[in-house]
């Protein structure tokens, strides 16, 4: 999977309160969800008509606090690409593998910046800032992680477990 | 020859159907409980339904908890509940806990005996690591973990590194369980055992009451933990035996390769405060009265602190007395059955003199769904678990994190105040 696309960037300990506030949460239409997206750091972020096909870049612990997976459904919803951090809190991490979005932890992300243009292949683990043109090398999923998102997500790799198919 | 095992590996160890795991390996668990509440139940349905699940594998290890919006707030909230109330009804799932029988879901199961030691515990709420008190491997997933155990009764985990936590001596006056472990947080920092288990152990966890350890556990996530483990000992089995669980003592080994090992010492532990907006940003109680921070609202409840002793605590500084004219107070019991115990022992009685507000169980403006949201400029002290920007409300708004006593002396004195100066 190759990923082109533009940067928003966040800093450390983002939390799903901050990605989608509880108070939106009597609702679970992740589409009508998604306008409310950072609402309370960066408000109207979740409207602006150019989300489609960017990369969120952030420092540590991207994605602490409530397990609420409404957090990376709401990020692919909006149109986001994939979510670049210098490390992710636990739950986030996986519920983001579980639903297909990728997530790459790169230790060295401090330069990337506002609007810098990424080229990103998730199964290499290769990224390049083509902006200030440097080039990033990520540790690759461990390797039941990656089977995850070759199946598109953990249902669909449960299922292939459960009926004898995995490997 | 398998050798001295973290509490964790004994118990996932046990639920892979195999004689020992390896730290870091990736394996597959047999659920006993999976909790999911009325936020996170109906995207589980969804996902459950969108992958064409029809039955639920095991419906007697699910539990639904309607606590987070209930009673109802609005017609969207209602519509949710009323989801997961079908769900259940349809797919035969008798732990499905409405209002009137329901509470807060991480006070509710242990009282109702529904988490035995040993077990293994996901939930799709972040703190489903409180579990983890009764010994249980319990940690937060995400509801298509949940939608995962409908379809096939397992769930996936990635055996975690331990962090060894040695409690000395024993907590003094009115510190806390919630002092103890805000402590920890600022100590770890809110990613210090981010992918880790921490586990309890030393003489000081035999002091430490089960509301205690409960506390400790429920926000061993704010630190990033994947759970927060309790040995299973005296206090334990006692607890259970009313529940008519038997079970048999379970601790961590020495020398089990544990990723640090820490000590604290309970006796020289003081009442912490954390301020905005993250809960490692803790100062000793004496230094928060010393910045005479004035507070609109106070709110004594949740899943970390709404349990009978926590509110028993708070009477004991509330009794006789009445909160400053101020500000207000909304002391919400963690469940029916906390409600019930709290009319018996004369606490409501108490509160209600001392001009509180005491609510139905629900876990409400913890996370800023209803019954005590603050406007913007506002200030509340919380013996919730999180004082994230926006967390109760308004962005503009701001949380301080403390005791139930701490909360309680700082309703009668108007600015934040430790419980020794009333």
């Amino acid at each position: 999977m190759l990923i082109k696309g533009p940067v928003f960037r966040f800093g450390d300990h983002v939390n799903t309160d901050e990605i989608i506030a509880a108070r939106y949460l009597n609702r679970s239409d992740m589409k009508e969800l998604a306008d409310f997206l950072m609402e309370d750091i960066r408000p109207g972020f979740g409207r602006r008509p150019d989300l489609p096909g960017a990369v969120l870049a952030a420092g540590w612990n991207f994605g602490c606090g409530s397990s609420r997976e409404h957090a990376p459904q709401v990020i692919r919803s909006a149109g986001i690409a994939a979510v670049v951090a210098r490390s992710f809190a636990r739950i986030f991490l996986r519920n983001a593998v579980n639903i297909g979005l990728p997530v790459i932890q790169l230790p060295d992300c401090d330069g990337i910046g506002e609007g810098d243009r990424l080229e990103i292949d998730v199964e290499s683990g290769r990224l390049i800032n083509v902006t200030q043109e440097r080039e990033y090398s990520c540790a690759p999923y461990p390797g039941f992680m990656r089977e995850i998102m070759r199946y598109g997500g953990w249902l669909a790799y449960a299922r292939s477990l459960q009926s004898g198919q995995g490997n | 020859m398998i050798g001295p095992q973290t509490m964790a590996r004994k118990i996932l160890a046990r639920k892979a159907g195999r004689s020992s795991v390896a730290t870091g390996e990736f394996i597959l668990v047999d659920v006993d409980v999976a909790l999911a509440n009325d936020i996170t139940a109906p995207v589980a349905i969804d996902e459950f339904r969108k992958a064409g699940g029809e039955r639920v594998n095991r419906p007697e290890a699910v539990v639904l908890v309607a606590d987070h919006f209930a009673p109802n707030k609005d017609i969207q909230s209602a519509e949710q509940v009323q989801k997961i109330r079908n769900f259940a009804r349809e797919q035969g799932i008798s732990r499905y806990f409405d209002v009137g029988r329901m509470g807060i879901e991480h006070v509710l199961l242990p009282e109702a005996g529904l988490v035995n030691p040993g077990d293994l515990v996901v939930g799709a709420d972040s703190h489903t690591c409180t579990h983890g008190a009764l010994g249980a491997f319990a940690c937060g997933v995400g509801s298509t973990d949940i939608a995962g155990v409908f379809m096939t009764g397992k769930a996936w985990l990635r055996v975690p590194e331990t962090i060894r936590v040695r409690l000395e001596g024993s907590l003094q006056g009115e510190v806390s369980g919630k002092d103890l472990i805000l402590h920890l947080i600022s100590r770890l920092g809110v990613d210090g055992a981010n992918y880790q288990a921490l586990e309890f152990t030393g003489p000081g966890v035999e002091a430490l009451s089960m509301e205690g350890r409960l506390t400790v556990s429920n926000m061993a996530v704010e630190s990033g933990a994947k759970t927060g483990l309790f040995p299973v000992d005296a206090r334990t089995l006692d607890f259970l035996e009313p529940l008519a669980i038997d079970s048999e003592p379970l601790a961590g080994d020495d020398g089990a390769g544990y990723a640090r090992e820490w000590m604290i010492d309970l006796d020289r532990l003081t009442a912490q405060v954390a301020y905005p907006h993250l809960p490692s940003n803790c100062r000793d109680v004496d230094a928060a009265e010393r910045d005479r921070i004035p507070v609109d609202q106070v709110v004594i409840g949740s899943c970390t602190n709404g349990r009978i002793e926590d509110l028993r605590a708070a009477a004991r500084i509330l009794r006789g007395r009445r909160v400053h004219p101020s500000l207000r107070c909304i002391i919400i019991p963690g469940s029916q059955a906390v409600s019930l115990q709290a009319i018996r022992e004369g606490l409501t009685e108490i509160f209600i003199e001392a001009g509180c507000a005491v609510s139905t169980p629900t876990c409400g403006p913890c996370l800023g769904g209803f019954m005590g949201i603050l406007a913007a400029g506002e200030r509340c002290l919380a013996t919730t678990n999180r004082n994230f920007i926006g967390r109760m409300g308004h962005p503009k708004s701001e949380v301080y994190l403390a005791s139930p006593a701490t909360a309680a002396a700082t309703a009668l004195a108007g600015t934040i105040c430790g419980p020794n100066h009333i």
